[in-house]
C-alpha cells in the first residue's frame, strides 16, 4: 500500500470515529457542532499522560482509555446545561463549548500553549484500525438496541417517546456522553498518528465538517456516519486523481468548489441524508411476498 | 362496578380562556365511553390533562383509585393510562415493529432491557410479541416498513396497537375514526370490540356518531368548557340541550 493511500486510510479512520461520536446525540435529534472540543481534550490528555518527555510516559493502553474516559466525564457535565438547549440554540452551546475548550488549552503552559504539544508514542493502523472496526460495530450495535429505538423516536417525537415512558432526558444525556466518549478517542488517537498536536488543528471549520458527515450520511441508521465520513474523505481527494489523469485543472484547483457544489446538490437531491431507512428496504429488500400490498 | 377514572372538579384556563369549566365524570371498569361536543369544547384538552401534557388548574384525576393530579406524564404509563392522537404521532423513520415495541417500552425500561439488541442476531422476545399483536389486529403484512410509508388507515390502525402494547387499564383515543373510510371503520370497530371483551376499558373522542352508537354505551357531551349531558347514545340523540349545541337553538 503506497504511502499516500495510507495517509488517506488513517485520516478515513480517524473521520469516521468522530462521526460516530457526534452521530449518536444527532440520532436522538441533537445537534453538535461541538466535536472539535472533545477531540482537543482527548488529543492533550492522552498526549499529556503517554509523553515520555514532558508528560507522565504511560503506556497508550492506559493513555488513550482514560483520556476517552476523562472526555466522557466532561461531555456528561457538559450534558446537562447544554441539553437544556433545542434546535440552533444547541448547536450555538455546542460551539460555544468547544471555543471554550479551545481556549483554555491555548492558554495551559504545561501542555505548550499555542506552540503545540509532541507525543512521543507513534502507532501505525495496526491500532487505528482495529478501533475504528469496533466503533462502527459498536455504533450498530447500540442502534439496535432499546436505548437505540429510544433515541431515534426521541429523534422523531419527543413528547410522544415520553408519553410511552421513555426517560428522555436519560437517554439525551446518555447518547451526548457516548459520543464525547468516542470523540476524546478519536482525538486520542490522532495524536498517536501525527506525534504532534495543536489546538489550531481543531476550530469551527473541523466541527463543521463532522456535522455534515453525519447530516449527508444520514441519522437514522448507523450506516449514516460511516457513509458520510467516508464520502467526505475520498470525494475531494477522487476530484484530485480525476483531474490529475484528464488534466482537467478546474478539478484540482477548484475541487473544494466543484465538492462545495456536490454538497448542496446533496442537500438538494436526499435532504434527510444518503443513508436513509427507505434506501435501506430498497436495497435489502425481503422476498416480494412478504411485501404483499393492500389489505385496506 | 368501581370505577376505573374519577375526573372531578377539574378547571384549566389558558391566559384568560377557560377552556374546561368545573367538569366532572367517572368512567366505569371495563366500559366504552365516549366524549363528543363540537369543535373547540374542551375534548382533546380533557385528554392532554388525562395523559398529563397539560396541568390541571383545579380538581382532581385518580386513575384506579391513585390520584395522578401531579403524576409526571412518563409516569402516567406505568399507571395503565395510554393513549393515541388526533394527528397520527408515529415514529415516522420507524418501522412499524418498532413503533409497537416503543408501546412496551415502560415494561422494558431496566439497563439490562436498554442493552440488548432487539433483532441484531436473532428475533427478540419483544419484537415477536410486537408482530403477534400486529397480527391480532389484522395487520401482518407490513411488520418491517417504515410507518410514513403506509396508507392512513392502516397508520390510524397502528397507533391503536402501539397505545395497547402498554398493556393499558384505560385507553384513550383521540378521534380514532376520523378520515377512515367505511370498511376500514368496521374493522377499527371490531379491533376496537376485542380489546373491550379482554377488558380494556376505553375512553373516545368522536365526531362519527354512528361509530359512537355502535361502540359506546355511555356518552358524555361538552360544550364551550362544560358538560352538559351524559347518557346512552340515544338519550344523547334525543336531548334538546345537546340538539342546541350542536345545531344552534334560535329556531328549535
Amino acid at each position: 500500500m503506497s504511502a499516500y493511500m495510507t495517509e488517506i486510510i488513517i485520516i478515513l479512520c480517524l473521520n469516521v470515529i468522530i462521526a460516530y461520536s457526534v452521530f449518536l446525540p444527532a440520532a436522538a435529534g441533537q445537534l453538535n457542532l461541538g466535536a472539535a472540543g472533545f477531540m482537543i481534550i482527548g488529543a492533550y490528555t492522552d498526549a499529556y499522560l503517554s509523553s515520555a518527555d514532558e508528560g507522565l510516559g504511560l503506556p497508550i493502553a492506559f493513555s488513550i482509555p482514560i483520556a476517552a474516559f476523562l472526555t466522557a466525564l466532561v461531555g456528561f457535565l457538559m450534558s446537562f446545561p447544554i441539553l437544556r438547549t433545542r434546535g440552533v440554540y444547541m448547536i450555538l452551546a455546542t460551539f460555544a463549548f468547544a471555543e471554550i475548550v479551545a481556549g483554555i488549552v491555548l492558554n495551559m503552559e504545561v501542555v505548550g500553549g499555542a506552540s503545540g504539544f509532541p507525543v512521543t508514542t507513534h502507532t501505525e493502523l495496526e491500532v487505528l484500525l482495529p478501533v475504528t472496526i469496533f466503533v462502527i460495530l459498536f455504533g450498530f450495535y447500540l442502534m439496535s438496541t432499546r436505548f437505540g429505538l429510544a433515541m431515534r423516536s426521541i429523534h422523531d417525537d419527543e413528547n410522544v417517546s415520553l408519553l410511552f415512558g421513555v426517560n428522555t432526558h436519560l437517554i439525551k444525556v446518555g447518547a451526548f456522553t457516548i459520543g464525547a466518549f468516542l470523540g476524546g478517542l478519536a482525538g486520542a488517537l490522532y495524536g498517536h498518528q501525527f506525534d504532534y498536536i495543536e489546538v489550531q488543528n481543531w476550530g469551527i471549520l473541523f466541527s463543521i465538517y463532522v456535522l455534515l458527515y453525519v447530516l449527508i450520511g444520514g441519522t437514522q441508521t448507523p450506516w449514516g456516519p460511516l457513509v458520510g465520513a467516508t464520502f467526505f474523505t475520498f470525494v475531494p481527494e477522487l476530484l484530485r486523481t480525476v483531474g490529475e489523469t484528464t488534466g482537467i485543472e478546474l478539478l484540482t484547483e477548484l475541487r473544494f468548489a466543484a465538492f462545495g457544489v456536490i454538497i448542496v446538490g446533496m442537500m438538494v437531491l436526499r435532504p434527510e441524508g444518503i443513508m436513509t431507512r427507505t434506501f435501506l428496504e430498497l436495497l435489502f429488500r425481503k422476498t416480494p411476498a412478504n411485501q404483499k400490498p393492500g389489505l385496506g | 362496578m368501581s370505577d376505573v377514572l374519577e375526573f372531578s372538579s377539574v378547571d384549566k384556563s389558558f391566559g384568560g380562556l377557560k377552556v374546561i369549566d368545573d367538569v366532572s365524570f367517572n368512567i366505569e371498569i371495563g366500559s366504552r365511553s365516549a366524549l363528543i361536543g363540537p369543535n373547540g369544547a374542551g375534548k382533546t384538552t380533557i385528554f392532554n390533562l388525562l395523559s398529563g401534557i397539560y396541568e390541571v388548574d383545579n380538581g382532581t384525576i385518580t386513575l384506579d383509585n391513585i390520584d395522578i393530579t401531579s403524576v409526571p406524564a412518563r409516569k402516567r404509563v406505568d399507571l395503565g393510562m395510554s393513549r393515541s392522537f388526533q394527528n397520527i404521532r408515529l415514529m415516522p423513520h420507524l418501522s412499524t415493529v418498532e413503533n409497537v415495541m416503543l408501546g412496551q417500552h415502560h415494561l422494558a425500561d431496566t439497563f439490562t432491557e436498554m442493552f440488548s439488541p432487539l433483532g441484531f442476531f436473532s428475533k427478540n422476545p419483544w419484537a415477536k410479541k410486537a408482530e403477534k399483536a400486529l397480527v391480532d389486529a389484522g395487520l401482518e403484512t407490513f411488520p418491517g416498513q417504515v410507518v410514513s410509508e403506509l396508507p392512513y388507515g392502516i397508520q390510524k390502525r397502528i397507533e391503536v396497537v402501539r397505545a395497547l402494547m402498554s398493556n393499558p387499564k384505560l385507553l384513550l383515543l383521540d378521534e380514532p375514526a376520523a378520515g377512515l373510510n367505511a370498511v376500514e371503520t368496521k374493522e377499527l370497530q371490531k379491533l376496537l370490540e376485542k380489546v373491550s371483551n379482554s377488558g380494556t376499558t376505553l375512553l373516545v373522542v368522536e365526531h362519527d356518531m354512528n361509530f359512537v352508537r355502535n361502540l359506546c354505551q355511555n356518552v358524555i357531551v361538552l360544550n364551550f368548557g362544560r358538560k352538559i349531558f351524559e347518557g346512552t347514545p340515544n338519550e344523547v340523540a334525543k336531548d334538546s340541550q345537546v340538539l342546541e349545541a350542536y345545531l344552534g337553538g334560535d329556531e328549535t
